[in-house]
This record gives structure tokens, sequence and C-alpha cells, in this order.
């Protein structure tokens, strides 16, 4: 079974919901963090079309009709760049793109574009993104609402065209919003969501919509588009208050800023980050009253009573909620936290989340190399932290031993370069971290047999390394 | 914007909005050692007047009036190109020449 499309294939996030209510007897909140429909709320129907993610994210790109794109084609991201160019060649859209010579001249444009006042994108992946780096810092740091589908790919040396994380990870600390996206569907609906969060006056910051390369950008799936009509009034008519061609309020963009000014400015900046908190559930919440897809800055699958979790993000997601559910037709409270929203960073409804937990695994499909866990986990635990000292509510406990302080949370690498993740694998998971809550201590790799088959820790005892070969 | 405004007063992103406000710029804040000119010595060359990459040297009818030492940074080409015979512009450390910076 592959990732992200297998056990929720055809299912929408509000599907997905009420199956979560039907089958779970224990589900208080299955999804906490799912907003509310509107009272009265029916859902229209549309019509079901499959289409890869790439398809499906550059159909967006069509719906939403920016003034300017310019991009540069790299793998796995090439083909949003080929539908685009083809909607432009064949007239389907008023958007002058750019075809440039890299991605750091496409990043160069569209923060050109987006000063002059356009509605700009790009997409890329990998070493592209890599190439863009100072410019990304350049398009947050002049608060540019750029839209940026980036479909997650391993960085070279050795090079690789297959998915993991490392490439948005790295680029987690550019002053960009993140959101991530299980499948084809989300990934649609976050680029138009995107739009919306970027351009808010509160925020004006770059978005970047992350996806699975080939799992997500590749694979096809059934789902459900808004008319072009719809996308246009729900991104409504793009304008900026400054802009560099309008002659009547002359405005210069990107000056010299010493340490007269600079560090107020990156005080701005932060603000902003924080204001998205704000905006982005008010503007899912606008997208569910459209669509009846409900997203919220995580998603929380049968955590209500769980004793162990996972926390990820990305494709793996419906890996884990498929393996959720069968480990809880055998009785054990296993649970899911799927991460959306990574900047701005969700850290108190993450500690909120976890706090009644036992044991929690954060997946990270990135290594980061601090030598003491990947980015997720650092940032998750991190979240944990301001747990310490606090009794948890002991009625949220559930039986058997009941940890005083946060829960016990281990990080687990997985996936890098394409590596593929199984039930199996999120089982093994799920292994330890019942030994973990049992008392058993989990034993190296000559263990045999307690460490399931693909689940390896490395010296540090934090970190485990699922499906990797010694 | 105001000098020493909080960050919530000002522009976002380091947007400009008064064109041409360069002017207001102060850029002579940096130096090390001041030109100091010597209306006694000058023998009205205008050399200093060329050579200056800035246009800190001010003149007034054709003839050096002084040092403009809001923009002059101190970089001495002035003093290097001025005649050796004339010596009217000799570089001072700051703090010993005192007076406006």
């Amino acid at each position: 079974m592959g990732e992200g499309v297998g056990p929720r294939t055809a299912e929408t996030a509000e599907g997905r919901d009420r199956a979560a209510q039907e089958s779970a007897p224990d589900a208080a909140a299955p999804a906490a963090s799912a907003l509310p429909l509107p009272a009265g709320f029916r859902r229209a129907r549309r019509k079901r079309t499959a289409l890869t993610g790439n398809e499906a994210v550059a159909l967006a790109m069509r719906q939403v009709e920016p003034d300017v794109v310019a991009a540069y084609p790299i793998t796995p991201q090439t083909d949003i760049v080929q539908f685009f160019a083809s909607f432009v060649a064949d007239g389907r859209v008023k958007t002058e793109f750019v075809t440039v010579e890299s991605e750091h001249s496409a990043m160069s444009a569209v923060v050109g574009a987006s000063a002059a006042g356009a509605r700009a994108m790009t997409a890329t992946s990998a070493n592209g993104l890599a190439l863009m780096w100072e410019v990304l810092y350049i398009a947050s740091g002049s608060r540019l609402p750029i839209v940026m589908p980036v479909v997650n790919r391993a960085l070279s040396a050795p090079i690789n065209i297959h998915c993991d994380h490392s490439d948005a990870m790295g680029a987690r600390d550019s002053g960009w919003v993140q959101l991530w996206s299980e499948d084809a569907q989300e990934a649609y609906d976050n680029v138009i969501q995107a739009v919306r969060i970027a351009e808010d006056p509160r925020v004006l910051l770059p978005v970047m919509v992350c996806y699975d390369g080939f799992i997500i950008s590749h694979a096809l799936l059934n789902l459900e588009v808004l008319t072009d009509e719809e996308v246009k009034e729900f991104v409504g008519t793009y304008r900026p208050d400054r802009s560099l061609l309008d002659p009547d309020r002359p405005v210069t963009v990107g000056p010299l800023d010493l340490y007269d000014f600079y560090f107020e400015h990156k005080r701005q900046q932060a603000e902003a980050m924080a204001a998205a908190r704000a905006v982005i559930p008010e503007v899912a919440a606008a997208y569910a009253a459209l669509t009846g897809r409900s997203y919220g800055m995580m998603e929380t699958y049968r955590l209500a009573d769980a004793k162990a979790a996972v926390v990820v993000l990305g494709s793996a997601a419906g890996t884990a909620r498929f393996v959720v559910d069968r480990l809880r037709r055998e009785g054990r409270k296993a649970g899911l936290l799927k991460l959306r929203v990574f900047r701005p960073f969700p850290a108190c409804e993450m500690a909120d989340a976890l706090r009644g937990l036992h044991a929690v695994a954060v997946m990270d499909r990135c290594d980061g190399f601090s030598a003491a866990g990947g980015p997720v986990f650092n940032e998750v635990r991190s979240a944990l932290y301001g747990l310490h000292g606090e009794r948890p509510d002991a009625a949220r406990r559930p039986q058997g031993r009941a940890p005083n302080g946060p829960p016990l949370v281990v990080n687990v690498v997985y996936g890098l370069g394409g590596r593929d993740v199984d039930p199996g694998d999120v089982e093994a998971v799920f292994d330890l971290l019942f030994r973990h809550i049992e008392g058993e201590e989990p034993r190296g790799e000559d263990g045999a047999g307690v460490l399931s088959r693909s689940l390896r820790p490395s010296p540090n005892t934090e970190v485990h390394y699922l499906g990797v070969r010694e | 914007m105001r000098e020493g405004a909080g960050w919530k007063e000002i522009p976002r992103g380091g947007l400009i909005l008064e064109p041409g406000n360069a002017v207001a710029y102060e850029t002579g804040d940096w130096r090390t050692f001041r030109p100091v000119w010597h209306e006694d010595r000058c023998i009205q060359c205008l050399l200093c007047w060329v050579y200056c990459p800035d246009a800190a040297i001010e003149v007034k009818d054709g003839k050096v009036t002084g040092v403009d030492y809001k923009h002059c940074k101190g970089c001495g080409i002035c003093a290097t190109e001025c005649p050796d015979k004339a010596h009217a512009l000799e570089m001072v450390r700051e703090e010993e020449a005192g007076g406006d910076g």
C-alpha cells in the first residue's frame, strides 16, 4: 500500500472526520482542531476528478490566475511548470509567464513582480529551492505575499529525485509560512488558501505549500475541485497598499537598513508570523464554508484517549491513520497528530494535544544533522517543555502508569530519499512506544524480536532510524 | 521615519514612503580622521574638489570654502591630492579635532 493514496484515497477531510466519529467508540474529539462547519451548511455536489498532485496544483494556479508566474522546471515539480505553460500558451490565463534560467532568477523575478504590485507565484523542489535560498529571505523580509508550491524532494548529494523533507525543512527559518499537505486534495486546497493567508494585511508574508514528491505529485487521486469562479471569488482581487508601479505614491523597496532600524523590521516580521496563527484558521473556516473541507493548524485523529501517538506531516499521515485504526481494532490506544502548519509553529496547540499521552514518536522525513534529532522532533519536544512540573489532568489518563511529566518523546527519522514507509513500519514505531509505556527497555539492534524489523536506534537513544539497513 | 521610532510605527519590510529622503541621511558619522582645511595655505587649485569621491568639499563662486562634515567619510583622498607645497588639508584624528561631527 502506498502512503497517501491508500486508506483514504477518495475521502475528503470531512468524510474522514465523520468516519472517525463513527468508527471510534471513544471519539470524544476525533478531530479537535477541525473547525466546525457553519450552521445550516449544505454541501454542494461537486464533480470528482482524477488528477495527479501536480495537475491539481497547476489547476489551482490556473484558477487563481496570478498576474505573474516565473518558474524553472525541476523534478518532481516539472509538470506544474509544463501544465501552467500550456495554460498560458492556450490563452486560458492572462498570466505573464516568465521563463528564467534558474530558480534564483525565478524567485528574483517573482520578488520584483510582487514588489511591483502583482500577484506572483512560482514552484520548485529540492536543489531548486536551495538555489533560491538568499532570495527566500528577501521575499519574506520585504513582506511580499508570494505563493510557492514546494514538491518535496531529497537534497543532493548523493543525487536523488525522490521524496523527503530536507528541502523545505532547511527553509523553515526563512520567514515563509509553511503549509504541508497529506494528499493532492489538501495540496490543491492549500494553494487556494495560501493566497488569502499571504495577502492578509495582518500577515503579508510568502507562503510555501509543501507536498511529497512523486507520492503526491505523481499519484492520481480522485478529488473535488472548485469552479474557476468560486476560486476567483475566494481569493479576490489583490490590491496592495503600496507598489513600485504606483507613480502617485512612490515607494522604495529593499533599502539599506542598518543597526538603527533592521531589528525593528525583524520584530515586525516576527509579529506577522505570529498573526498568521490567527489568520490561517480564519481562512480555513471560510474555505470550509465553501467546500465542506475543514483544516486546522493540525489534525488530531483518535488522540483524545490515546496512550501512544505519532506526529507526522505529509503523505505518511495517511499510512499512520490506517495503522491507528488497525491498532484500535486490537484494543491498543493509538493516536495520530498530523501537522499541517509548520510555520508558524502551533506550539501551544501541540502541547495541549499531546499533554495527556504517555509516549509520542515524532516522525521526521529529514535528518537535520543536528546529532540531536530532526527538526520536527526538536520543535515538538520544545513545545512540550512547558509542561514540565505540571500535573496532567488525571481524568484524561485511562489507566496504568501515569507519568507526572510530559509524555516521553522519541524521534523517528524515516523515508529519506524516497524510502517507502508501509503500515508495518508505522506499527514498529507504535510497538516501540507501547514497550516504553509498559516499562520494557527497547534493546538495540542485537535485540532481535524486540524492535521490529525496520526500526533501529541510533547511539543517541532518542533518535531512531526507520527502514534503514545496518 | 522618526529617529528612534519603534517597530509598530515604521513602514513594514523596510519600505521607504518618502521619495528622495536620502538627503536627510547624514553619512559622515563613521570617520576616524577628518580633513582640516587651512584657508591661509590653500592655493585654490580645486584638486580636492575634483578627487573627493563624495561631494564633501564645499565650493562657492569657484573657491573652496570648507568641508561638509555631515557627509565626509574621512577617506583622506583630498589631503593626499592637495599639493605638497600648499599642504592646506591635513588629516586629524576625530577625537583630537573635536567640534561637530
